[in-house]
């Protein structure tokens, strides 16, 4: 019979459900495929009105952070727990500073009367109605996404304080790094989409 | 081994009493059992809504329920029978049960999160339940749940689709969960070819579950953002296209019916050699066929779109996938009709229904080309020849498949004998009984009465009539089938470790099992069907 402890075994898992999240989004990645290739000229419309600056942060900000989590990991292998939780807690306030400025994102076009089912939205041309509708499911469920990280990561930051997470044992680290990472590659992918759709 | 040691005495983990025992156990077979009441309860309170539908459409008009209540009903019953019946009927019963025990493993990969899997199904189920008691009436979009109709239907829809998208993602940890079993529990000494097919098929359905179930579960959130905000991703005056919601829904709900029919055909596969006492014909083939189905299998999902508009060429592209589908379906038929072929042939309730799945799964197949070929399918598309070859696939082929692994595997699950023969009553009943409802539904079809409707014209009267009556003797075969099984719990527990003469592990070790599977290392043969020891044992 074979033993159930096996690191190798949950990281597939955990692959596995990574893979699963992919397709989640890779479902809403073929809707707006289609819908680019039926108004073209109305998504680089669109996309001019969002803000570029500010995706550009957020897009350093989760780099950033995956850089940090990635080194939170190294650490805890090399047995610095300072080390690990400080690069955790830097990683969980750049999950923060990226929500905080999706919130002021969102909150300006809503401001300008840009939002699901607004008036300048119902009465203007379909095609920018699709692209912001589209804008706000696939950013929406991003954020989602990056608030159950932060979750996962403050999981893991207690887990490191109490001693539950050590150099020999450090899977749901891993995992909660690994997803991440995903998080940040799936935002790799909706930042050009949106932000720099000429 | 005494009866103590066995799963249904102790508890795992170890120590816990009562309901804790139960509810928090991370014992897969326990929790295959809960599976299986819950399952039970499913199917029986569809198959009631379905007799129901039947005696409504016995006589032409409203016979006992007009067009409101009769659209709910074919929902619920879709609903049901897809989300909680076939999809986890055998995974989740009869997969968690024996896909460790076929292994070799004491338990699946990740115990805990199976419970998780449980406990996501009951919550989907109880939140189905919830749907139809609050807001403004029953779902009644059909279980298709299409746009533009799911967005506007004043029917309690995000709350049935929110159920839908939980028990999809318990059924995609469940896949998750076998594919790390199989790679990282399987014996040592348990190569590829060394597999059992039941467990090979699982394995095929699993990445099925695991690909396609992501799919469905962005589908269902839209259709709720859509009621809630109406973005107009899929409406057409709003800048969407509703075609695009048929093609993701169908990117799941095609692949869907192969996590359905994969498994029945991993226990018809278990099934046949064990009674002809004779090797599996085409081992290797029929393990590469499941694999083949459940790739191909992904790709034929837009054969469901041909009269919606879209392109020939993609028309083309999907029946001609659609055909290649009936490949590997029909080297598995061939594989168990030529194991039967010179065996020594026991007679048994297994045995007799998974003969009955040959035959009905046979028809369903060779009714699904007509359905793939795009020119017949334009003539039968939205009738009663598909809700048929449907029936004929999904309850011909995996309900009795179910039947057949419930009559086959009882023994090993609670350690007692059934009477033969009310089983066989049963079995011939519903067999019978299919038969004679849902042949002339085939005819109603070709002749073009559509699908749900609660109402007919006068020249489909008779054949509606006629089918009423095999709708009852079916449901009749199929409750006297599970009351014997039930009744049987009070026998007590003699069932012998080997009652078939079966060869995979799980017929090695005691019946009921005991907790951890195996007292001692399981005895790893080379070819998992080789009925050598059977047979001389049985010449002595």
């Amino acid at each position: 019979m074979t033993t159930r402890i096996d690191a190798t075994g949950t990281r597939i898992g955990m692959w596995i459900f990574l893979y699963s999240e992919i397709i989640l989004f890779g479902g809403l990645f073929v809707l707006y495929a289609v819908y680019f290739y039926e108004y073209p000229e109305l998504f680089a419309k669109g996309g001019k009105e969002l803000n570029r600056i500010i995706g550009s942060l957020n897009t350093v900000v989760l780099l950033v952070s995956s850089f940090t989590v990635a080194s939170s990991i190294t650490a805890i292998q090399r047995g610095k727990k300072g080390q690990a939780m400080g690069f955790l807690a830097f990683s969980i306030f750049c999950g923060l500073v990226f929500v905080v400025n999706k919130y002021f994102e969102w909150g300006a076009k809503i401001h300008h009367d840009i939002y699901p089912n607004s008036a300048t939205l119902q009465d203007g041309e379909p095609g920018l109605n699709i692209f912001f509708g589209l804008y706000y499911v696939i950013t929406g469920l991003h954020g989602l996404h990056v608030i159950i990280g932060m979750v996962l990561l403050t999981v893991s930051l207690i887990l490191v304080l109490r001693g539950r997470i050590t150099a020999s044992r450090y899977a749901l680290l891993e995992n909660s790094g690994l997803y991440w990472h995903l998080v940040d590659l799936i935002w790799i992918f909706v930042f050009p989409l949106f932000y720099l759709v000429l | 081994m005494t009866a103590a040691q066995s799963y249904l005495e102790q508890s795992s983990p170890p120590g816990r009493t009562g309901w804790k025992a139960w509810l928090l156990t991370h014992d897969h077979k326990r929790l295959g059992l809960m599976y299986l009441w819950a399952i039970l309860f499913w199917f029986v309170l569809a198959v009631i809504l379905g007799l129901l539908m039947r005696t409504e459409l016995m006589g032409m008009g409203r016979t006992i329920m007009g067009p409101e209540a009769y659209n709910s009903m074919f929902t619920l019953h879709g609903v049901i029978m897809i989300f909680l019946f076939g999809i986890p009927a055998i995974p989740s019963i009869f997969g968690n049960f024996f896909l460790p025990i076929q292994l070799g493993a004491d338990d699946v990969f990740f115990p805990r999160l199976n419970l998780l899997s449980w406990y996501l199904f009951m919550f989907g189920g109880g939140f189905a339940v919830f749907s139809l008691f609050s807001g403004d009436g029953f779902p009644d979009t059909g279980w298709t749940f299409y746009v533009p109709f799911s967005i506007s239907s004043a029917g309690n829809v995000s709350l049935t689709v929110t159920a839908a998208f939980i028990l999809g993602m318990s059924s995609m940890l469940t896949g998750l969960n076998f594919v790390t079993t199989f790679h990282r529990m399987r014996d040592k000494a348990m190569g590829p070819m060394q597999i059992p097919l039941f467990t090979w098929s699982l394995y095929a359905t699993a990445w099925v579950q695991i690909l396609a179930t992501p799919v469905i579960a962005i589908t269902f959130v839209l259709v709720v953002l859509e009621r809630f905000l109406s973005i107009g991703l899929f409406e057409p005056d709003k800048g969407g296209d509703p075609l695009l919601y048929q093609h993701l829904f169908w990117m799941y709900s095609h692949p869907a019916v192969y996590i359905i029919i994969l498994p029945a055909m991993g226990v018809i596969s278990e099934i046949i050699p064990a009674f002809s006492r004779k090797s599996i014909f085409g081992y290797k083939a029929i393990v590469y066929s499941s694999l083949a189905i459940a790739i191909a299998g992904s790709l034929v999902w837009a054969h469901h779109m041909y009269s919606s508009g879209m392109s020939d060429v993609s028309v083309f592209v999907f029946s001609l996938l659609t055909f290649l589908v009936a490949v590997p379906s029909a080297v598995k038929v061939f594989s168990w009709v030529s194991t039967m072929y010179k065996g020594s042939i026991a007679m048994s309730p297994p045995f007799f229904l998974s003969l009955c799945f040959i035959y009905l799964f046979t028809v369903g197949g060779l009714t699904g080309l007509v359905l793939g070929a795009a020119g017949t399918d334009i003539h039968v598309h939205d009738t009663h020849f598909v809700v048929a070859h449907f029936h004929f696939v999904m309850l011909g082929g995996t309900g009795f498949a179910f039947f057949a692994a419930l009559h086959y595997w009882w023994p090993k699950m609670f350690g007692v004998m059934y009477r033969n023969r009310p089983a066989y009553v049963g079995a011939v009943a519903a067999a019978v009984g299919f038969v004679f409802h849902f042949v002339p539904m085939l005819i109603l079809g070709m002749q073009g009465m559509p699908r749900r409707y609660y109402d007919y014209l006068p020249q489909y009267e008779t054949g509606n009539f006629l089918a009423g009556f095999g709708a009852y003797l079916l449901v009749f075969g199929l409750l006297l089938m599970l009351l014997n099984l039930v009744f049987s719990l009070r026998n007590p527990r003699t069932a012998p470790a080997n009652p078939w003469g079966g060869t995979t592990l799980e017929w090695s070790i005691p019946s009921p099992p005991p907790v951890e599977n195996f007292t001692d290392s399981p005895n790893i043969k080379d070819f998992p069907y080789d009925f050598s020891e059977i047979v001389s044992n049985s010449n002595k």
